[in-house]
């Protein structure tokens, strides 16, 4: 009696397990063969000389394309810019988000209306934003013509994207405007899970404003913000769109990044080695910095 | 009633408080909507008008010279409707099948009893640190090795490289790692003691994932599709490299047929806004469940 009802358990625990496997295997597939195996790929061409169409298979070069990347100057450009780009966008972007997102928990009306129009930007797709932006930008664009008013005329109206020393800037602009709504949203959803209580309790001890943010709101938002530190800074680096869209990395590689470099030699001039050299490098720098940013911000617990 | 001067001056105090709030709020919405009304509105405007207009507040306003020809302009130029209904379809399909597969690899792991079910979730969330930017270029020399089944009339064609296909679009997007993790978040809280009791009515694992914890888990299904629909409608860098033939491109890689040496940007406006309606459309009807599922995402992420 106990041996077969042993025997029987056995028997559907393994075809639990079956059907378990069944249920998962089709997001395994997928997971394995667009995930997992690409990782690879990254790795092993970044060895060789491979082109992306060539009769000849690739063959193995050591670390000739490292070498090569930390020899090429629009590369080391390119990271560059990708490192101003983030340490420009993620304080701008997520303080901004914050600032807003508090007025948008304030007790007045007409705050849900205002979240929503305040949202409308995320919604936009990248492409869209950059060519919208890219004639805002214009010599003879909004941009210009406005503060052109604003002056009475006394200002002379330049191409921003044109301009070495404007073009960066341009783009983290557009690129805040972009995003900074998504971020609102997660704060605001942080400053929500903060207990009353301890406001109620902050205010009967007489503190100010400023004291109980310092006190009760940036203490209570410390995950929130360790979410979207690494967020926003993945985003950041991976930047792409606006520069394909709007400067091609120009003038003079002012505004190439690695993601824009990586596709440029690896998907347009066919450098495929080369291009898988560059993705392996920013991928090692994405993760070095997420895990640099979650030790800091966990050793302070 | 008693309006001794120190809660008369808090009450002016509040309302100050309270207009600055207004000021921050309204600087903030003018910020992002402007911007969108500018292209909304430039795009029913002719060339001239748009450029005479800017000066002036004129630029956000729809009035004078206004009509719908920048649209049948569009038409003209570019296969706009087809670019629509191909995004359309390549959304549609990442978002439905990525809500079964995820669901059911979710369920599996949540509330079946395997072994590798912990491991093979730690992998899942460690797949979070890989930036698609990373793998996307190398990821294009494999994808053009996969063999690529199609449906040719009159059956089934196997033919190599799956470059320039509906697949290519969407098999890489289906399995989501923050989905998965969101459904097996969600599947985790729902009590045990529903899967015994359909177990003992004689359900099947499939038949308890498909009555009991479907139906419990609507809001998750719909988190999990909004942040999967936006990514998904707004690609750019994955179509622009693996779709080169015209009738299957999705409508962001059309914008690239705007920008020639002369752009007609009342057409490129009008095709701008013909791609971001749809969306701003279905974000204000669902605003709600937008909101509530980025800050899911992120608090839970």
């Amino acid at each position: 009696m106990t041996v077969s009802t042993r025997s029987t358990r056995r028997g559907t625990l393994r075809s639990e397990e079956r059907q378990a496997w069944v249920l998962a295997a089709p997001a395994l597939i997928l997971l394995t063969m667009f995930l997992v195996i690409p990782i690879l790929i990254t790795f092993g061409l970044s060895f060789t000389n491979a082109r992306l169409i060539s009769p000849n298979p690739p063959s193995f070069r050591g670390v000739d394309n490292f070498v090569r990347a930390f020899q090429d100057p629009t590369f080391l450009r390119s990271i560059l810019n990708t490192f101003v780009f983030a340490a420009v966008v993620v304080p701008i972007q997520s303080g901004l988000a914050l600032a807003i997102a508090l007025l948008v928990n304030a007790k007045v009306k007409g705050t849900a209306a205002f979240r929503t129009l305040i949202f409308m930007p995320v919604v936009t797709s990248m492409v869209v934003v950059s060519v919208l932006w890219s004639f805002m930008y214009q010599q003879n664009g909004l941009i210009n013509q406005a503060l052109e008013q604003l002056t009475a005329g006394r200002w002379e109206s330049f191409g921003w994207l044109q301009d070495e020393r404007t073009a960066l800037a341009a783009v983290i602009l557009l690129s805040v405007w972009q995003a900074f709504g998504m971020h609102m949203i997660i704060w605001l959803s942080g400053l929500q899970m903060i207990d009353p209580a301890l406001y109620e309790a902050a205010a009967l001890d007489g503190a100010s404003y400023w004291h109980s943010f310092r006190h009760v709101t940036w203490p209570g938002l410390r995950s929130t913000m360790v979410f979207i530190l690494i967020t926003i800074t993945i985003a950041a680096l991976g930047l792409f769109v606006q520069i394909d869209v709007m400067t091609q990395g120009g003038p003079q590689d002012s505004t190439s990044t690695i993601v824009y470099h990586a596709v440029r030699k690896g998907y347009r001039e066919q450098d495929m080695g080369y291009g898988a050299a560059l993705s392996l490098i920013f991928f090692v720098i994405v993760l070095a910095i997420s895990l640099i940013q979650r030790r800091i911000t966990r050793d302070k617990d | 009633m008693t309006t001794s001067p120190r809660t008369s001056g808090l009450a002016r105090n509040r309302r100050r408080h309270k207009l600055l709030i207004y000021v921050g709020l309204i600087a903030a919405t003018l910020f992002t909507s402007l911007p969108i009304l500018f292209m909304v509105v430039s795009s029913l405007k002719p060339e001239t008008q748009i450029f005479a207009d800017l000066r002036s507040i004129r630029a956000f306003l729809p009035i004078g010279d206004v009509s719908l020809d920048n649209y049948s302009g569009v038409m003209d130029r570019v296969p706009a409707v087809r670019f629509i209904a191909n995004s359309l379809l390549v959304t549609a399909l990442i978002v439905g099948i990525g809500l079964i597969v995820n669901s059911m690899i979710g369920f599996a792991i949540s509330r079946m009893r395997w072994r590798g079910k912990g491991l093979i979730l730690s992998l899942v969330l460690a797949t979070l640190m890989v930036p698609f930017e990373a793998i996307a270029v190398p990821m294009v020399f494999w994808v053009s090795k996969l063999p690529l089944l199609s449906w040719e009339g009159d059956g089934f064609l196997l033919s190599q490289g799956m470059l320039n296909s509906y697949s290519v679009q969407v098999l890489p997007f289906i399995a989501n790692a923050l989905g998965i993790f969101l459904f097996v978040q969600q599947f985790n809280d729902i009590p045990r003691e529903l899967d015994e009791a359909a177990r003992i009515d004689g359900a099947s694992w499939f038949g308890i994932y498909r009555r009991v914890i479907v139906p419990l888990s609507g809001p998750t299904f719909a988190t999990v599709a909004i942040i999967t629909m936006l990514p998904a409608w707004n690609q750019y860098l994955w179509p622009l490299m693996v779709v080169q033939q015209e009738e299957l491109r999705p409508s962001s890689v059309g914008m690239q047929y705007f920008f020639q040496l002369n752009t007609a940007w009342g057409e490129v406006m009008a095709y701008a806004t013909m791609i971001t309606l749809p969306v701003l459309i279905v974000f204000f009807l669902f605003q709600r469940t937008f909101v509530t599922s980025i800050s899911a995402s992120g608090l839970k992420g």
